[in-house]
């Protein structure tokens, strides 16, 4: 979507408690207008690294600059940054519409631009009827749009996101992320989100940054982040991965072959990979790129491999039907296991793979991302 | 066989268990009510219904002074135990610090020390340590009283605050800050409001405390200090008469009438929480 100019900016930011590096030396960039997502496993210091973006928290060391300005020691009330809780934190005793005017209140914006400024924000979060409505006669989603308005109505430069949808149930999730994209557009404000929830980090974000144990693992867009990880961490932390460790025996400008344990062809890449013959690697190989092929004499060719080669067999050990598409565990004659992805394209083929049959997996020379850490 | 909530009152230990509390305990109470209204001078024989009594304790000046000297003085007492007691409950919310275990037990000592001990005390200390001035006008010369209640007050006041505080929400303070607030504005308008059924309650229990307080006013009033429940006790060693009776009457019900008050206040808390 948009890439605008830079308009935050960490410079070298860690934060310690005690002994804890809860961040380490964080540089990263996002850009005015987008919609950024923070996203790792819990306690990875994506939430601490948002926290001290709002001014609850003062960085160990380095500097955070909003639009070009140094605002590490800003406190949070003096910085053009509003936030959305994790459990919303509406005020319990004041009207829908007076959480909302709260911020202008604070500002000593009075009277009728207050108010008109209110009813605009509970406009754009389809709240206009229910102003004069206490707190606890809210829904959650409600409540969750009470807290957004909140934040937006003040018309900061960022808007920080704190596990926006976690605390809704299944259905309304998916409505609110649609909603919450939508909404971006419409006020054209940068959202920082943080989420432990790789599928809302993807289909939310323009850009994702991977945080692991303080440090900033890869920052990328979602389909980067799936198809080229960076590390391991990231090519197993995003979606289902099938993690060969091998070892790089040909290396060509055009070509490379890795030798995986238990295949008896070494694996075969389209591309070159820079690195030692010898050298340790990994190879991620996602379920939904293995092709599964019904059992025949002669292997089945995947495109681009020469005639043999990215072709294995084995045995299926467990089928997960999942409607869409099924799940299938296969395990090769060392008895390694492979996830395989299978959409379910007709009514009734998928007959052909049931439990204990053998089949052939077979990949492109392309579909492995070869991981060096 | 199944068993009611009230089946256990067919045993006869727990009958003669009730029986006793209504007779030792709730006799003594209606008894002294009910003579008050008895149109007698002796309060052992019943001879019929007046309210004549109540009419001659308003011609009591004395009496009514005393009244209005006890309502000063709870009032006072009230006002500053509110303050100290909120300012101590949000240190000790707040703030970790050397000695704040220390604190918070020297907090409670108000409470389980014995009156009488509190009471000599205070004697000491305003006659030998800080004399009070005696020849103060109205209502300076009950400063001493209301410093003595306000320091037993102020512990149970904060006591009732910082309950009130435990469920006090810090995203709601990071959320107004957020907004803009600085610590003043988040205080008025986000803590305040949430701390006002503990501030209810923490007054009435405060201002119930003063105004029956015997024990440690005996020790600390002078001649032209007297406040009502001193009054009450100098009018029975003169003499026993409905008269007593129907000042006591009215005492129970104003202590009564607030206790149910400030009980109320925290149930309708307490249910609100739990809805």
């Amino acid at each position: 979507m948009t890439t605008g100019q830079s308009i935050i900016r960490f410079e070298g930011v860690t934060k310690r408690y005690g002994k804890v590096v809860a961040v380490d030396n964080v540089d990263l960039e996002v850009r005015e207008g987008e919609f950024f997502a923070l996203l790792g496993p819990s306690g990875c210091g994506k939430t601490t690294l948002l926290r001290m973006l709002a001014g609850f928290e003062v960085p160990s060391e380095g500097r955070i600059l909003i639009d070009g300005q140094d605002v590490t020691q800003v406190p949070p009330n003096k910085r053009p940054v509003n936030m959305v809780f994790q459990n919303y934190a509406v005020f319990p005793h004041m009207s829908v519409a007076d959480n909302v005017g709260y911020g202008l209140k604070v500002d000593g914006i009075g009277g009728s631009e207050r108010a008109r400024r209110v009813e605009e924000a509970l406009a754009l979060v389809k709240l206009d009827a229910l102003g004069s409505r206490r707190p606890d006669q809210l829904s959650g989603g409600q409540r969750q749009r009470v807290a957004l308005a909140r934040a937006l109505v003040k018309r900061p430069r960022v808007l920080l996101l704190d596990e926006p949808l976690s605390a809704l149930d299944a259905k309304l999730r998916e409505a609110m992320r649609t909603e919450l994209c939508q909404l971006q557009a419409q006020v054209g404000i940068t959202f920082v989100m943080v989420t432990h929830d790789q599928d809302e980090a993807l289909a939310l974000a323009d850009r994702c940054a991977v945080m692991q144990r303080g440090l900033l693992q890869q920052v990328a867009s979602p389909s980067d982040l799936y198809e080229f990880p960076a590390s391991r961490f990231v090519a197993d932390f995003i979606g289902s991965v099938n993690m060969l460790e091998g070892r790089l025996v040909v290396d060509e400008p055009d070509h490379a072959e890795v030798a995986v344990a238990g295949f008896d062809q070494p694996v075969f890449l389209d591309h070159g990979v820079t690195g030692a013959a010898g050298t340790t690697l990994w190879l991620a190989l996602r379920p939904e790129k293995i092709e599964l092929h019904k059992w025949a004499a002669t292997p089945p060719h995947p495109g681009d491999a020469p005639p043999g080669r990215n072709v294995v067999a084995g045995t299926i050990t467990h089928v997960a039907y999942l409607g869409s598409e099924s799940l299938y565990e296969v395990a090769l004659a060392d008895g390694q296991k492979l996830k395989a992805l299978r959409s379910n394209l007709t009514r009734w083929d998928q007959e052909d793979f049931a439990l204990g049959e053998t089949v052939w997996l077979a990949w492109h020379a392309c579909s492995p991302a070869v991981l060096l850490s | 066989m199944r068993t009611g909530p009230l089946d256990y009152l067919a045993r006869w230990p727990l009958r003669l268990w009730l029986a006793g509390v209504g007779l030792f305990l709730y006799l003594p109470l209606v008894s002294l009510v009910a003579f008050s209204f008895n149109d007698s001078k002796r309060t052992t024989v019943w001879r019929g219904f007046t309210l004549d009594w109540y009419a001659q304790l308003w011609e009591d000046g004395e009496l009514v002074a005393a009244f209005g000297n006890s309502l000063v003085i709870a009032a006072a007492s009230t006002l500053i135990s509110l303050v100290l007691g909120t300012a101590a409950a949000l240190l000790l919310w707040r703030f970790r610090f050397a000695g704040k275990s220390v604190l918070e037990a020297v907090l409670g000592l108000p409470i389980v020390v014995p009156e009488i001990c509190l009471g000599v005390a205070f004697l000491v200390f305003f006659t030998a340590i800080v004399p009070w001035p005696t020849e103060l006008p109205w209502p300076a010369n009950l400063g001493a009283i209301i410093i003595a209640h306000a320091t037993f007050s102020f512990s149970f006041v904060a006591l009732v605050v910082r309950a009130r505080l435990a469920s006090f929400d810090g995203a709601l303070a990071e959320a107004a800050r957020d907004l803009g607030a600085g610590e003043w504005l988040i205080f008025r308008d986000i803590m305040v409001p949430h701390l006002v059924p503990g501030l209810v309650a923490g007054a009435l229990l405060a201002f119930t405390l003063s105004l029956d307080d015997f024990v440690i006013t005996f020790f600390t009033s002078g001649p032209d200090t007297i406040t009502f429940p001193i009054k009450v006790y100098s009018m029975v060693r003169f003499s026993v008469t409905p008269a007593v009776n129907a000042a006591s009457t009215l005492l129970i019900l104003l202590t009564a009438a607030l206790t149910a008050l400030a009980l109320w206040l925290q149930g309708a808390d307490i249910a609100k929480q739990a809805a």
